[in-house]
């Protein structure tokens, strides 16, 4: 099976090159001829990459450890979830995975594209070939091939990172690369359309549902991410603007950037050369992530071991950035906007600084990002920025995109009247004020905090004032129950509604930054009986009692788990339970470092969460860190209705095609043409 | 004045917002990130870089961890293969930072002018401990 998966992955790879070959170097009779040919390709390379993909799994399932990445990141007691995702644990299974994912969105864009857009199909394997064949080629040439051997068989494999034994191993890779890797769709796309000089709008209509379902899966990924480390990394958080976590924040910046900015070139026809430089420049960030988390330049807790893999990732983006803008430069002259903006209170105003906004936050990331690096070669010294920085400038730029989120939607095209301001505004604004006027009755102080839940309530006023207009519209016109008009009004117009749901799932992670503001965290070492208290940022106590650790053989490992009463201003609500968990091989010798499995009691306002630390010299006396950390559960609420929100905008069939209708019209009315 | 040039203007305010939030977080936020070697140096050549906030990546010398788990307390040594000095922390280290060899650490704190240095964050990852190990594997085969 590894010879077979291995010759797969050759096999694929002769057939991008001969794709790229017949879909960007043929000319005139020929090209025509070739066309048909490079359509096939996706295919055929998704074929020899679900071949070597299952040549993989079947090596790890049946733990070949004469595979070296086999014996790298499993072993014989790994259960059967994460040996499926051992896949993707390291440097070249990841790869491995990624060249996967790529082939197959390539082979379904084949399939699922409109009939109106098959002339740029050619191009769009070719593309879809190269990039695939890019990550082939430093699989096989690079040193970093999936199926490479051992001079001999160990008997048990060295197991997977206990760091990576969580459920979020299992979903938060794929995820995240579907929506990496979703974004090659859409780039290819826009390069079919620069080179046949389609530049009307027919490519952004062709890219759509791609461009959202590569944001969707972003979105989730980041989320789940976000998750991943706040169970598993133990420090109280869920953001701590590592640069790998930097790194998927960047293309998810410019990709809603993009989603944004692509509605005025629908409407006016504007913004054609900016659309096409977001495209092509989220796609190049995607690839700037995967340079990042493979080559070891920046140093993070999240990348993988360092190696020459890097290099390989650097030239091509070099080499992919310099020849997409120039042939972008070479069509500029015919991507003349057909509209220019009428006045700033319109909606196109408010998407262009929108754009601004999220463009600034993705060039603050990138900066501070990259400051070691920069600094060290202009200067000669390395100089780190940290969260200050980048809480710091993002706090501010966050917020005024949240204010943003409130206002793009609502205001007028072109030129919004003080009727129209009046009309969408007042009630929002209203609803803001009130919400920042009950806070500070209510002893907020926090500038920053108290601004993000003022503009929370704005837009969440913008929400909901759309959601009751258009369902008394509908009841007045069709005489509706509320709940019915409700379920109609979404599924009738689901770009729109889902876009609102959207917007409401922002607001829910804005709310839960906000909390972020009050953390306490507290470390003591405590004997059995002793207690920790801590305060919550609401106002009551936290009284936790040390009540014992027991000791455990679990599955792949053994386990220290520390026990603590927790009292809430003196009543009792429960217990709270903190592992430190060493696992073992099936000899049932140690391996790996040992992992903190974080005890963590969760509700609408606030989480508790601590970590033991562990026992001082084998006694039951334990070391232990607990935080209170606010509205946390809305993080992964926003998620939540994001994914709801996202699913309604992105849905098959529906009347969406057909021109929007208003069920609020304004006085200035003058709607574009729809969709 | 067109609607084009306001949002020029309008533009121009956030992108020097921006570039004026990025500049001065840099100043107020931005640490030194040394080495062992270059932070002896700075501080044997300017004394007053004793009392400057830094981040220091290093390897921790094996043998030298020495921990206090009742106080949470840990001493150990750090060197990037020229020189070393000894650092104290107090507090809970992550599970990365083991008694084994290889660990490369990345503290923020102080170097003393008793010479240790004060570290009040440390992070930590197993270096090549994997490589070393399958290299021992494959030599032994």
């Amino acid at each position: 099976m590894n010879l077979l998966g291995e010759f797969a992955l050759w096999t694929a790879l002769l057939v991008a090159g001969w794709s790229a070959i017949l879909a960007f170097a043929t000319r005139g009779p020929a090209r025509d001829r070739a066309a048909a040919s490079v359509r096939q390709a996706p295919h055929a390379i998704a074929l020899c990459l679900w071949v070597a993909a299952v040549s993989f799994w079947k090596a790890l399932f049946s733990h070949d450890f004469s595979v070296e990445y086999v014996y790298s990141y499993s072993s014989r007691n790994l259960p059967d979830y994460f040996l499926f995702a051992a896949f993707w644990a390291g440097q070249k299974g990841s790869l491995l995975f990624w060249a996967l994912v790529l082939a197959t969105f390539a082979s379904i864009a084949q399939l699922v594209t409109s009939r109106r857009y098959h002339d740029l199909l050619p191009a769009v394997a070719g593309v879809t070939s190269v990039v695939t064949g890019f990550f082939v080629l430093v699989m096989l040439v690079g040193g970093a091939n999936p199926f490479e051997r051992l001079p001999f068989v160990p008997p048990d494999g060295r197991g997977l990172n206990p760091q990576l034994q969580n459920p979020g191993m299992v979903i938060h890779p794929p995820m995240l690369y579907l929506g990496y890797i979703g974004m090659t769709i859409p780039f290819a796309f826009a390069v079919a359309a620069l080179m046949a000089r389609r530049l009307d709008s027919g490519w952004i209509h062709a890219i759509r549902r791609w461009s959202l379902v590569s944001w969707l899966f972003l979105s989730v990924g980041i989320t789940i991410g976000m998750w991943w480390a706040y169970v598993e990394l133990g420090w109280g958080g869920y953001w701590a603007w590592d640069p790998v976590e930097n790194a998927s924040l960047l293309p998810w910046l410019t990709l809603t950037a993009f989603l944004h900015s692509v509605m005025v070139q629908e409407k006016r026809g504007m913004l054609k050369r900016w659309n096409l430089s977001l495209v092509i420049g989220s796609f190049l960030l995607a690839i700037f992530g995967t340079f990042l988390t493979r080559s070891g330049v920046i140093a993070s807790v999240h990348s993988f071991t360092q190696s020459n893999v890097g290099y390989f990732f650097l030239g091509f983006l070099l080499v992919a950035g310099v020849l997409c803008y120039t042939l972008l430069y070479t069509r500029w002259p015919s991507l003349e906007p057909e509209a220019t903006l009428d006045s700033l209170a319109s909606r196109e105003a408010a998407f262009l600084f929108n754009n601004l906004v999220l463009l600034g936050i993705a060039f603050s990331v990138l900066w501070g990002t990259l400051f070691p690096i920069l600094s060290e070669a202009v200067r000669g010294t390395k100089i780190s920025v940290g969260p200050p920085f980048f809480n710091r400038v993002n706090v501010p730029l966050g917020l005024l995109l949240l204010l943003l989120t409130g206002i793009g939607p609502l205001i007028a095209w072109r030129r919004a009247s003080a009727a129209n301001l009046s009309r969408q505004f007042t009630g929002p604004v209203v609803a803001g004020l009130v919400v920042a006027l009950g806070l500070l009755l209510a002893g907020l102080r926090d500038g920053y905090a108290l601004a993000a839940l003022a503009i929370a309530g704005f837009v969440t006023g913008t929400v909901a004032q759309e959601f009751i207009r258009g369902v008394r519209a509908r009841g007045r016109l069709y005489q509706e129950p509320a709940l019915v008009a409700l379920g109609r009004l979404i599924a009738r117009n689901r770009r729109r509604y889902g876009g609102y749901l959207v917007h409401l799932a922002i607001v829910v992670y804005f709310v839960a930054f906000a909390g972020g503001a009050f953390k306490v965290a507290k470390e003591a070492t405590l004997r059995v009986g002793e207690a920790i208290e801590i305060d919550s940022p609401f106002g009551h106590r936290y009284r936790l009692t040390h009540l014992g650790v027991s000791q455990y053989q679990s599955l792949n490992r053994r386990v220290s788990a520390a026990t603590l009463e927790v009292r809430q201003d003196g009543v009792r609500v429960g217990t709270i339970k903190s592992e430190k968990r060493q696992h073992v091989d099936s000899f049932g010798q140690p391996t790996f470092q040992p992992s903190t499995e974080v005890g963590i009691r969760s509700n609408l306002r606030e989480d508790l969460y601590v970590v033991f630390a562990g026992t001082v010299d084998g006694t039951e006396r334990g070391s232990f860190a607990v935080t209170v950390h606010p509205l946390v559960w809305w993080v992964w609420a926003g998620g939540v209705l994001l994914v709801v929100g996202g699913l309604v905008t992105m849905w098959p069939g529906g009347p969406e095609m057909a021109p929007r209708a208003r069920p609020a019209p304004t006085r200035v009315e003058p709607e574009g043409v729809a969709v | 004045m067109k609607a084009g040039h306001k949002f020029a203007i309008g533009a121009l305010v956030i992108v020097a917002a921006i570039a004026a939030l990025m500049y001065t977080g840099v100043k107020q936020t931005g640490v030194y990130f040394l080495t062992p070697t270059e932070l002896l140096a700075r501080t044997s050549a300017d004394p007053s870089f004793h009392d400057v906030g830094l981040k220091v990546g290093a390897k921790v010398v094996p043998g030298t961890i020495k921990r206090d788990r009742a106080s949470q307390r840990i001493e150990f040594a750090v060197s990037d293969g020229q020189n070393q000095f000894p650092v104290r922390y107090e507090g809970i280290v992550p599970d990365t930072f083991t008694d084994e060899n290889d660990i490369e650490v990345i503290m923020s704190g102080k170097l003393g002018t008793d010479g240790v240095f004060h570290a009040t964050e440390v992070l930590a990852k197993c270096g090549s401990r994997y490589e070393s190990e399958l290299d021992k594997l494959k030599q032994s085969a």
